[in-house]
């Protein structure tokens, strides 16, 4: 008897079951792509009118967000790498890169005023990459060792809150011993300036130095993860911790060489900062921190492909959107909404896919 | 820290353990070393709290091998575990310590007096501030002094022990008597200009306490103390009891005392100190509302200060003349539709985090923070917002025919208090209603208080809304008080202040929201202002960044602690309590027979 | 027509089957077991029955109106209370507290109420208060007296499951789900509760459908028994008759596999 209407219209609920909520959330959705198609109806119309940007400097801005993107996803990892194992977002993570290109400062500004930085520029490189990562790893462990080893298994957000008083312990740290001002890094060695045309395609050498680097550390991270010893006791830490100290592996050291590694990869982003950028001060670690986190989001926390592919999304996105859709809306001032872009990505990847692009590899603990 | 406990745990603590005494006193060293390199003790040194023996700076410099001697000395009581004996050892090794601290910072005073070009980089490594480290007395003079009274202070630590409880607890509330009685020096003259010999007596004219009131105060209260120990207070024994209907009691009793201090202590004090009396109410405002979406509800937000924004904007474009909106209201008018705004922005910025995980929720609020931030400081939205200038000649609150505004701080405090009450008073309804059951549920498991029945989405939302609408009372009153809005006072910074004040009150306590923005924004300062040690300016920041660390760390429950939370964070001590209840009386955790 | 009907639900988690296509009904007023062995899919039929996991195919009818797919909370409202096999408290809210919170979903005072104190609220208050107290005598005097004010977690594992039936009693349900409600008790115990699963029908009106593993409670308290096992029901009827099923008894002992695919090849036609 009842059959019928009751079960034809809860038939349709299974499907749906629209709460206002899930109206709201399609609204959003909606929108955004409505807004961003419109963005870009209206850049290529611009385009092809002439108007705006020209098709180099488009591309200019996409090799610039690429770069930018390379070193999001440098720092994503670590954000990635710590989630992955200890389920907590580290929001320190931004201000052990921000450590890295302070002291990293340091030491180019010596080796300039010695007179290094001009007459052997690749060693100066490379000092400069090893006081940043050896700053970052140091920071890093040291923040876990003090901050975070007494509070596992502790509710999840006492480790996040614990997390942003270290982040603004560690800035004010900077900023009161260094002082807030900006402080710039000397000029790109000669040999980094200019531009390298590739097949006819001209990139510039500081784009295209980050880009390598960022390859390379890629390389790096993949075989130490893959086929070290440290790296399989950390996959087996993030799968499941009390069986991997069953297994006999020292968790807390597998959990050290977690944060090591992310320093290390923050002090390689610190590098990339500054040849990107040159100035740094103590809050420069706070806006990548968010959007370096917003990109291992956007690629799946946990998943370290997934991160560095968020990251270059993110950069890229963040390069060239205010542009292609703020711009195509007719907005005046885009540049001054380059981070709400990056905020909005975050908020919109929350609500679209909040498992990332390419999957989450969380332990058997995280996973709700 | 966390060190230093599990080793006094071990029996070896008693005998000279070499490493640890190089870790204690390393670490003191390099704690000495950190606040002199980062100005700290310089610029604290301004601040005399007894004229002229002892500065705010000195008393934080010694205050670290005085903690260093006491954690060498402290044992941890374990039943049924023998505590090691109390040995002349400790003090050795507090010595020790305490002289390889001193060295250490003697040290960086040579290092910093022989490369005067490290200035360049650390602006703090000054002769000024070489100078204040070595007390004076400059870097050679200073290799003897600094190891000598870092060991001193380090044995005094370790002999706090050879006092019984009763008299280290005196001596403790004596010495906190007087740094009280330092650090509010201006809110004891502000209170008794009536009878001015009694700041007279107490306080040196140019500034802090003279030695000898110092010392006599030191003495009545240690002898109070020590003599009043064990006594409870009549009304107040029940605030701890965990007994609903006598801590009901107990915080009525409070509450009738709070407000009545609340409407006499304005009156007393002056001016500058009413204006601070009303950044600490806003901060109380705000704490009690992040205090229901946090404390009660469990949703971390870290872009709570939108909602002081939509406060602020929405009663500035409302009522001031040079707004975008064509017309005009009083205060009073806007009021309701600031409410339902705030009430909006809630909803708005809840409804797509809602089905977040808790920390995805946190990272995505603090975006929702900064975005609409960036709107109200872009060009894009000038027209309306203003931009960087951002809406001036907000008016004040009419009342009668004046408009109070923060030229009349002494009136416009009791708004701030007023708004407070009602917060406060919210806040108590709501705790023990069905809706804050709901969120306790919520907090406690939320896959659970969903499958008993409590719409979890909607739960969430309210609690939202409701900590939205609270923030936006401080957002209308801040518009009518600075007169100016603009973007620049709604920064992050403003809601990590507001979290901090509710994470060290005591989450979920609406005393312990109070007592933290007393304490913090009243002592230390808030965002922008200034508090009663204004010293603290620019290290105010990292002073709240290690305050947070600490308190995760070591009282997650903060100084107030609600009583749900209390139980939460501490389960297994009150597992044992619940054991030995009432003389030995089994009514804890039994297996029945 | 029955109070719930159960038909042809399936449930996977990333490719292992945990419900592959049961049909269960459950008439007003039964107690039913179910049984069978460990995976055998008992949990998982109750996570999809009270709307934890959504079904991936099949329909549960409760009360004649299709509930497969909705949220766990509109489930507790609609009539279907349950418990869980590992109790899950709210651990730091008081004992009171915990059945207070049961009864939201039947209670309606929002936060208006609450802030002005009005008549509707207090008078609803007092009700909550009462009826908690009321629910937790059903227990006899375990969880009544200084008990109401401690904390969940202080409770001994027998008490736990304890309050946690009265939490589910609180959403005043009509149909009550029990995960294994003795596990953990010692015989004492288990009997004690035994009688009182008899009670929640008898006294309380309550249509009982439990997971249990103790066969002497099974046995004592059922109307009807239901065997699961990898997903399928492989046998239903009476305690007596189920005990002596041929299936049932291999489902527990174990048979060779070839033997398996065809009876249930056989069950299915």
């Amino acid at each position: 008897m009842t059959a019928t209407t009751a079960e034809t219209t809860a038939r349709v609920r299974k499907v749906f079951r629209p709460t206002w909520v899930d109206t709201f959330l399609w609204a959003i959705r909606i929108g955004a792509i409505l807004v961003i198609a419109w963005g870009l109806i209206g850049s290529i119309q611009n385009f092809a009118a002439g108007r705006g940007l020209s098709a180099s400097q488009w591309r200019d801005l996409i090799i610039a967000g690429l770069s930018q993107g390379a070193m999001y996803g440098l720092l994503a990892l670590g954000y990635s790498m710590v989630y992955g194992v200890l389920g907590f977002i580290n929001f320190a993570h931004g201000e052990v890169f921000m450590s890295g290109a302070m002291v990293g400062f340091i030491a180019a500004n010596w080796l300039f005023d010695a007179g290094i930085w001009a007459a052997n520029p690749i060693l100066s490189l490379l000092i400069v990459l090893a006081v940043a990562m050896l700053t970052s790893t140091l920071v890093a462990i040291l923040v876990e060792r003090v901050a975070y080893r007494k509070l596992r298994g502790a509710p999840r957000l006492i480790p996040l809150i614990t997390s942003i008083g270290v982040s603004f312990f560690l800035q004010y740290t900077f900023a009161t011993l260094f002082g807030v001002g900006v402080r710039t890094y000397p000029q790109a060695p000669e040999m980094f300036a200019g531009a390298l045309s590739i097949g006819g395609f001209r990139i510039g050498k500081a784009s295209l130095l980050v880009i390598v680097v960022a390859i390379l550390s890629m390389i790096g991270l993949w075989y130490f993860v893959t086929r070290t010893k440290s790296g399989q006791a950390m996959r087996a830490v993030a799968e499941d911790k009390e069986i991997a100290a069953l297994m006999g592996i020292d968790v807390d050291r597998t959990i050290v060489t977690v944060f090591a590694v992310g320093g290390a990869m923050a002090g390689v982003a610190a590098l990339m900062w500054a040849i990107l950028f040159r100035g740094v001060n103590f809050f420069t670690g706070f806006l990548p921190g968010i959007k370096a986190f917003t990109s291992a989001v956007l690629g799946g926390i946990g998943n370290l492909v997934g991160a560095m592919g968020g990251g270059v999304l993110l950069g890229l996105f963040e390069g060239v959107g205010p542009l292609l859709i703020l711009g195509g809306l007719g907005i005046p001032g885009v540049s001054q909404l380059k981070d709400v872009v990056a905020f909005t990505a975050l908020v919109l990847v929350l609500v679209f896919r909040p498992s990332g692009l390419f999957g989450e590899r969380l332990g058997s603990e995280d996973r709700v | 820290m966390t060190a230093a406990t599990i080793d006094a745990v071990t029996p070896k603590a008693s005998r000279l353990d070499v490493r640890r005494l190089l870790r204690m006193g390393g670490l003191t060293g390099l704690a000495m070393t950190f606040i002199a390199a980062n100005g700290m003790l310089e610029t604290f040194n301004n601040r005399l709290l007894i004229r002229p023996i002892l500065s705010m700076g000195y008393l934080l410099f010694l205050a670290i091998p005085f903690v260093m001697g006491f954690l060498i000395g402290r044992r941890v009581e374990v039943e049924g575990v023998e505590t090691a004996p109390r040995t002349a050892a400790d003090v050795v090794m507090a010595v020790v310590a305490g002289l390889l601290a001193g060295l250490i910072a003697a040290l960086f005073a040579a290092i910093v007096n022989a490369f005067p070009g490290l200035r360049g980089t650390f602006p703090r490594f000054s002769p000024a501030m070489v100078s204040v480290l070595t007390f004076g007395f400059g870097v050679g003079t200073g290799f003897l002094l600094l190891p000598g009274v870092a060991a001193v202070v380090g044995a005094v630590g370790v002999g706090m022990h050879w006092l019984s409880d009763r008299l280290r607890k005196a001596v403790s509330v004596a010495a906190l008597v007087v740094v009280v009685a330092a650090v509010f020096e201006s809110v004891v003259k502000d209170f008794f200009e009536w009878f001015a010999t009694l700041p007279r007596f107490l306080y040196h004219p140019g500034g802090g306490l003279k030695v000898v009131s110092a010392i006599v105060l030191f003495i009545v209260a240690g002898v109070a103390s020590f003599f009043l120990q064990g006594r409870k207070m009549p009304g107040f024994a029940g605030l701890t009891s965990q007994d609903a209907t006598e801590r009901r009691r107990s915080s009525l009793i409070a509450a009738v005392l709070v407000l009545a201090l609340t409407i006499v202590v304005p009156m007393l004090l002056g001016g500058v100190l009413n204006e601070l009396l009303t950044n600490v109410g806003l901060f109380m405002l705000m704490g009690l509302g992040l205090n229901i979406v946090v404390g009660y509800a469990g949703l971390l937000d870290l872009g709570y200060v939108a909602f002081f924004a939509v406060g602020a904007y929405t009663m500035a474009l409302l009522t001031s003349p040079l707004s975008s909106v064509p017309f005009q209201l009083n205060w009073w008018q806007a009021f309701p539709i600031v409410l339902v705004m705030a009430a909006l922005a809630g909803l708005f910025i809840g409804t797509p985090v809602i089905r977040m995980r808790g920390d995805y929720l946190a990272i995505v609020t603090l975006g929702f923070g900064e975005i609409i931030r960036y709107l109200f400081l872009s060009d894009w939205l000038s027209p309306y917002f203003g931009g960087a200038q951002g809406v001036r000649r907000v008016p004040g609150i009419p009342l009668g025919s004046n408009l109070v505004g923060g030229s009349d701080i002494t009136v416009f405090v009791y708004f701030t208090l007023f708004f407070v009450a009602i917060a406060a008073y919210v806040s108590w309804r709501l705790q023990d209603s069905r809706i804050g059951r709901a969120w306790a549920a919520m907090r406690e498991d939320e896959d659970i208080a969903e499958a008993v029945g409590i719409d979890t989405v909607k739960a969430k939302l309210l609690a939202f809304v409701t900590g939205a609408v609270l923030a936006s009372f401080a957002g209308a009153l801040f518009a009518a008080k600075v007169g100016t809005v603009f973007a620049h006072s709604f920064e992050i910074i403003v809601s990590i202040i507001i979290l901090v004040v509710v994470i060290v009150g005591g989450m979920g306590n609406i005393a312990g929201v109070a007592v933290g923005a007393l304490v913090l924004v009243g002592v230390l300062g808030g965002p922008n202002q200034p508090g009663l040690l204004q010293e603290f300016g620019e290290y105010k920041l990292l002073v709240y960044g290690a305050l947070l660390v600490f308190m995760m760390l070591q009282k997650p429950e903060g100084l107030l602690p609600s009583a749900r939370r209390a139980r939460e964070l501490h389960q297994e001590e009150y597992l044992q309590d619940a054991w030995l209840d009432k003389g030995g009386q089994f009514v804890g955790s039994e297996q029945e027979a | 027509m029955p109070l719930l009907e159960i038909k042809n639900l399936k449930k996977a988690f990333g490719g292992v089957k945990a419900i592959g296509g049961v049909d269960l009904a459950v008439e007003k007023g039964e107690i039913v077991s179910i049984i069978g062995p460990n995976g055998a899919g008992k949990t998982s039929l109750f996570n999809v029955i009270s709307g934890i996991f959504p079904p991936d195919e099949g329909e549960i009818i409760f009360n004649g109106v299709n509930i497969a797919g909705h949220s766990p909370s509109e489930i507790t409202k609609a009539g279907i209370a349950r418990t869980f096999q590992n109790v899950r408290l709210f651990p730091n809210l008081t004992v009171l507290e915990n059945v207070k919170v049961g009864q939201h979903c039947r209670t309606h005072r929002g936060i208006w109420g609450a802030i002005f104190q009005t008549r509707a609220f207090k008078e609803e208050e007092r009700l909550i208060e009462e009826r908690a107290k009321d629910i937790l005598s059903f227990f006899g005097t375990r969880l009544v007296g200084y008990r109401f004010d401690q904390p969940a977690f202080v409770l001994s594992y027998a008490n736990r499951r304890r309050l946690e039936i009265a939490r589910a009693m609180a959403t005043e349900p009509v149909l009550l789900l029990l995960d294994e409600p003795t596990a953990g008790m010692n015989p004492r115990e288990s009997a004690e509760l035994t009688e009182l699963i008899g009670k929640l029908r008898s006294d309380k009106g309550f249509t009982v459908v439990m997971i249990e593993h103790d066969m002497r409670v099974v046995g004592e308290v059922s109307d009807r028994v239901v065997v699961l096992d990898h997903g399928v029901k492989i046998a239903e009827g009476s305690y007596h008759e189920v005990s002596t099923n041929e299936d049932v008894i291999e489902a527990y002992l174990g048979r060779p596999a070839e033997d398996r695919t065809t009876t249930t090849e056989e069950q299915k036609a």
